[in-house]
């Protein structure tokens, strides 16, 4: 049976990723900030499915414990998904260093620090597997919200070179771009229909793709071309566009 | 992410008969206190599941969305006994556990209801006949009221309250948690007998010659005249022991949909033409007179569940269902008499479903000891008129209509064929004293708030 981390488990990706988890039967190891709410998705996860179920509290910004953090848990896990993400405010983050800092270090910082934790055990053992939750915002920094593009960006080049480096050793690593999801990140967000996604259904291409080793994963089939295009127009144009 | 953030949006709301559309300010939440925060605001307000009444029953100019307050509380694996919250679907809890061999008490024709839906409309199922509807497996309920206090009510704790809720569409507070009796089952399989019925009259005879039968539901063809009106198929069905589906694998089943209806299809795409050719074809299918087979609990109970958004079939207008029963003794002759009048009009649907309900007390829920008849059609304007007329037909015989599928019958009808119509709405207003007021536009139009 597969033990499986979940940190940022209580998003909504996060509930859902571990409900999809628990009905294939893996053991779940929830991690979080806010213990209340870790306690309730853990109840919810035991009276659905009947699969062990662990609650650990993390804080992605408080970095010092990391370590201990993972040092501490007291099975290891057989795989690590990371679905810690903070969109943040856009404006806010340009007025305010602070807040961009929060953003950069929710998104970035703070997830590199736990993974590489994670990596070097990883690496050792020789084998494992490793999911970073990223962004289609970090295929190509955009005006609306280029801090948490930028972050995202950061953790798609860290993930790729994870992936090199661990690849010798078998240790699997995936980058996961959503694209749009109906989570309360985008609380109040008119989103196109066909291009939104539902938390299981991220949860489910999650587990797909794990099993067919696919290191990207574009949940939505569109955000793969939509992106491709943005990455390839040329600069003179792209910096006319309004997207 | 685990900012408490109450979402807010305007948006576009129908139910499932995409009749009416309005614009209303919608308000998720997850927690308890994000719902007190939400009626904190003053207004008419109603509790909006999954979207699965036809009508206007949980619409509103505001509306607060229960489909992501779903997390499940607790199991008795000795009892068979869960409480969950209101928002979970119906669907989750077959998932949950069908595999530990419990079932629903009480299946709708969707599993996509939420729980809370369930209980505020007091659905009934194929098996209403024997065990009666969703509310008489309701042990426990958690109410939250106008004012933001949570009230526990049960047939012993308070039990005016309890009886008020249960059926009580929505208009005593937000169901936050339901405490329901499972059924014991010991496979996922069905032992599913179809009897055909060449008119009416014998298909009623299958009905009540054999009212041991645990599941029973008929389907009627409604485009076929003469000598064959309400010709249909009798369903009946026992859940398979384990005996019987030996060899079989007792596998849970999966709510993963099979077809999608992607958009609207143009208004008026199912004509009588193509119908009568498909009505044919299913009832012609069933050879034998009587048949007996094992099937899957999923398609006993949700034939339509796996065709995804099956109700754009009807176009972009929108449908209504028309549903109603009428008390037993009059009902085989009304029954006919209402069919008559439908396919002359020429504007029902081609399917109608037939089911014979047993006795019920209760403040609005819908069944009674009689024959309940179920139509969809199309929105469109001769459809009004029709229905009026029907309802002078159902009110006259003593029947009456389901609220869970209505959105156009006045105010003097509900006021008739609901015989604590008064009642419900003096209680309803007693609780309703507050600037945060519980209505729907089911209740407006009713008279009820």
């Amino acid at each position: 049976m597969e033990r499986i981390l979940i940190i940022g488990a209580t998003s909504d990706m996060g509930q859902a990723f571990a409900h999809a988890c628990a009905l294939q039967g893996s053991s779940i190891m929830l991690a979080a900030r806010n213990e209340a709410t870790l306690e309730r998705v853990a109840n919810d996860l035991r009276v659905r499915c009947e699969v062990g179920v662990s609650t650990h509290t993390f804080d992605v910004l408080d970095m010092e414990q990391h370590e201990a953090f993972y040092a501490s848990l007291p099975e290891r896990p057989d795989g690590v998904i990371c679905f810690v993400g903070l969109l943040g405010d856009a404006v806010k983050c340009r007025q305010s260093f602070e807040a961009a800092r929060r953003v950069l270090d929710t998104n970035f910082t703070g997830v590199i620090s736990i993974l590489d934790r994670v990596a070097d055990e990883f690496e050792k053992r020789g084998r494992g597997w490793i999911v970073g939750v990223s962004s289609v915002a970090g295929d190509r920094g955009r005006a609306p919200r280029y801090h948490y593009g930028c972050a995202k960006a950061g953790l798609n080049a860290y993930l790729s070179g994870l992936r090199q480096r661990l690849f010798k050793s078998g240790v699997f690593v995936m980058n996961v771009k959503p694209g749009y999801c109906r989570t309360k990140m985008v609380a109040g967000w008119d989103l196109p229909a066909a291009m939104t996604s539902e938390p299981d259904e991220v949860a489910r291409a999650i587990l797909k793709a794990l099993r067919r080793k696919q290191e990207t994963l574009y949940v939505r089939w569109m955000w793969r071309w939509i992106m491709g295009v943005i990455r390839l127009l040329p600069e003179f144009i792209f910096k006319r566009l309004k997207i | 992410m685990e900012q408490v953030v109450n979402e807010m949006q305007n948006q576009k709301v129908a139910d499932w008969g995409n009749y009416p559309v309005v614009e209303a300010e919608t308000v998720r939440f997850d927690q308890a206190d994000q719902l007190q925060v939400a009626l904190g605001k003053p207004g008419e307000v109603i509790a909006y599941g999954n979207g699965r009444s036809y009508g206007d029953a949980s619409l509103q100019k505001r509306v607060i969305m229960t489909r992501s307050f779903r997390s499940f509380l607790s199991f008795d694996a000795a009892t068979g006994i869960v409480c969950c919250e209101s928002g979970a679907l119906l669907a989750e809890l077959l998932e949950a556990f069908v595999p530990r061999g419990w079932f629903l008490p009480v299946s709708p024709g969707t599993k996509f209801v939420t729980v809370g839906g369930a209980v505020a409309a007091d659905i009934h199922g194929k098996n209403h006949h024997v065990e009666g509807s969703f509310g008489a497996h309701v042990l426990a309920l958690e109410v939250m009221r106008a004012d933001g206090s949570v009230i526990r009510c049960s047939r012993e704790e308070h039990p005016e309250f309890f009886t008020l809720t249960v059926g009580g569409m929505g208009l005593s507070g937000v169901i936050m948690n339901v405490t329901l009796q499972l059924k014991a089952i010991e496979s996922a399989w069905m032992q599913q007998q179809t009897v055909r019925g060449s008119r009416l009259s014998e298909l009623m005879d299958a009905f009540e010659s054999d009212e041991d039968w645990t599941y029973s539901v008929a389907w009627v063809d409604t485009l076929a005249g003469g000598d064959a009106l309400g010709r249909g198929l009798l369903m009946r069905g026992e859940h398979a022991t384990a005996e019987q589906v030996q060899g079989r694998s007792v596998g849970a089943g999966t709510s993963q949909m099979k077809i999608n209806v992607p958009l609207f299809l143009p208004n008026g795409l199912l004509n009588r033409g193509t119908m009568k050719a498909f009505n044919s074809v299913y009832y012609h299918r069933n050879q034998q007179p009587v048949r007996e087979r094992l099937v899957h609990y999923e398609s006993f109970f949700y034939p339509l569940d796996s065709i995804g958004n099956w109700n754009r079939i009807y176009g972009r207008r929108g449908f209504m269902q028309y549903q109603f029963v009428l008390p037993r003794a009059t009902g085989r002759v009304a029954v006919e008499v209402i069919l008559k009048k439908i396919q002359a009009s020429g504007l029902g649907s081609f399917l109608a479903v037939l089911k014979l309900f047993g006795e019920q007390e209760s403040f609005i829920s819908f069944p009674m000891a009689g024959y309940s008849l179920a139509l969809d059609f199309p929105v469109c304007f001769e459809v009004f008129k029709l229905m009026k007329e029907l309802d002078a037909m159902v009110a006259d015989w003593g029947g009456r209509l389901y609220l869970a599928k209505d959105a156009r019958m006045d105010e003097a009808m509900f006021a008739k064929t609901y015989p604590h119509a008064n009642d419900f709405r003096e209680a309803i207003a007693l609780l309703n004293g507050g600037s945060t007021r519980f209505s729907s536009l089911l209740s407006n139009r009713l008279g009820i708030t």
